[in-house]
């Protein structure tokens, strides 16, 4: 047996543990933080500021944000290709949620990685400041801003969708009704945070 | 909905190697027939529409009541049993007969079910009782567990969830609701439970319980009603406790 196959219990379990905690936190604190924006240029680069001067800034991005990010996404990635996907047989709401979880993992991992490359690579390598003028400028373009909202909404959608899967997948929500309610109150909280962070775009136009 | 032939499309196999092609049957309507006494009539005259006899369809059954499975294939697309099929209760026509894709042809409608019976094997899906000594008699299953085991143990092996779920195909070594259904079951017994944490181990591996995605497309599907999405989400909290006393305790 190998290593991978020994341990599948476990590596499945923090694959799903990950995707809440942290880098479902940090998805809920990035756009809080961007929310900012709609306060104006002065509120957000102070909130910017802030966090890049927080002590161990590195270690949180690569331990807490990074690393779990790219465990989830590329493990995750192996999960959707053993899926076969049958929504126009069996086209359940549940089982359409099972489909577009699917496909907004892999939007979002596309969005991932094109937006950290974009604003926190490229802007670390060349020594340059991400401030609201560069989000301004970073969004200017119709079909960047497109993209931007997309991506926004298929993290969402994982997010709030994944929460559910997780509560079930570690036996909280056992019963029918359990399940269902908890299928409302996520995806309250989809559109909530939705709102939230098309909000903190739309300051950027 | 009068009618006066019912039309059938089959979709036919002649052996498990052969590749498949369909056939379509117009047999004279009776009222309340199903779809297995309408393949019996078709026996009776094994005649296709294009008047050229054929080979009779093969087909499964046994209980004629829902309770044993052997029946299922896909009516219209959906997996059910043929024998609770009625035919004045279908509106479409032709009515599409294939069979359960997930699993292997052996002769048109009829398929091996056996990797379910492996897997229950693999689950110990049994409550061990054989010993060399009288063990007396055993405790009883408290009333309010009772009920919902009932539940769990209405399965018939049929095969319906395991058609519908999407991790469970050739592509994923997924076990699948059915027999995680049944680890619940037996795990509630009083006497089963002794062989509990065998059980959970069983499916805490690769294609074990873990591999569930969710879709809840088994609970929809399952003729006898039984809750699979409760029996996975229940045995989610038994396995992660379970795991974790696997490894603090090694
Ligand atoms: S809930 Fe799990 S077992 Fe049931 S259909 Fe979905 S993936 Fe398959
Ligand atoms: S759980 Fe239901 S659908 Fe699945 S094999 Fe048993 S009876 Fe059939
Ligand atoms: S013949 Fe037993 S379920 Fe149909």
């Amino acid at each position: 047996m190998s290593v991978l196959e020994k341990n599948h219990f476990f590596i499945r379990k923090l694959h799903s543990l990950f995707g809440v905690i942290p880098v479902g936190l940090f998805l809920l604190e990035h756009l809080y933080t961007n929310s900012f924006a709609t306060q104006g240029a002065a509120s957000y680069n102070s909130k910017i500021e802030f966090l890049q001067s927080l002590s161990y800034v590195l270690y949180i991005e690569v331990f807490l944000i990074i690393l779990p990010i790219l465990f989830h996404a590329f493990y995750g990635l192996y999960v959707v290709y053993i899926a076969k996907n049958n929504v126009l047989r069996y086209s359940y709401y549940r089982n359409w949620a099972f489909y577009l979880q699917r496909i907004t993992a892999l939007i979002t991992l596309v969005f991932v990685l094109y937006h950290l490359w974009a604003l926190r690579i490229s802007s670390a390598l060349l020594g340059t400041e991400v401030t609201f003028n560069t989000m301004v400028q970073h969004l200017s373009n119709p079909g960047m801003f497109a993209f931007y909202v997309i991506g926004l909404l298929s993290a969402t959608f994982h997010f709030a969708n994944g929460l559910w899967a997780f509560f079930i997948n570690w036996g909280i929500a056992v019963g029918v009704k359990a399940q269902q309610v908890l299928g409302w109150v996520t995806g309250i909280l989809f559109v909530i945070l939705s709102i939230m962070g098309l909000q903190g775009l739309f300051a950027f136009l | 909905m009068s009618r006066e032939f019912i039309h059938l499309k089959v979709k036919r196999q002649d052996t498990a190697e052969t590749s498949a092609y369909w056939e379509e049957f117009k047999i004279p309507y009776k009222p309340n027939m199903n779809v297995v006494s309408v393949l019996m009539e078709l026996r009776k005259n094994p005649v296709n529409v294009e008047g050229r006899k054929t080979n009779p369809v093969v087909w499964e059954c046994n209980c004629l009541e829902e309770v044993c499975g052997a029946c299922s294939m896909r009516i219209n697309g959906m997996p059910r049993q043929a024998c609770s099929a009625l035919i004045d209760k279908i509106e479409k026509s032709p009515i599409v007969l294939e069979p359960l894709h997930k699993f292997p042809v052996i002769r048109d409608l009829k398929v091996d079910r056996q990797v379910m019976f492996d897997y229950l094997r693999k689950i110990t899906g049994w409550v061990n009782i054989d010993g060399s000594w009288e063990l007396g008699r055993g405790p009883r299953f408290p009333e309010k567990d009772r009920q919902w085991a009932y539940q769990l143990s209405r399965c018939m092996t049929c095969g319906c969830c395991l058609e519908s779920c999407p991790n469970y195909s050739e592509r994923s070594p997924f076990i699948g609701p059915q027999a995680i259904n049944q680890v619940r079951l037996f795990n509630a017994h009083p006497i089963g439970q002794m062989d509990r944490e065998k059980r959970l181990d069983a499916i805490m591996g690769v294609g074990g319980i873990t591999d569930c995605g969710n879709a809840q497309n088994c609970a929809r599907a399952c003729p006898k009603e039984i809750p699979l999405t409760v029996s996975i989400a229940d045995l989610n909290k038994d396995t992660t406790l379970y795991g974790m006393k696997r490894w603090l305790y090694k």
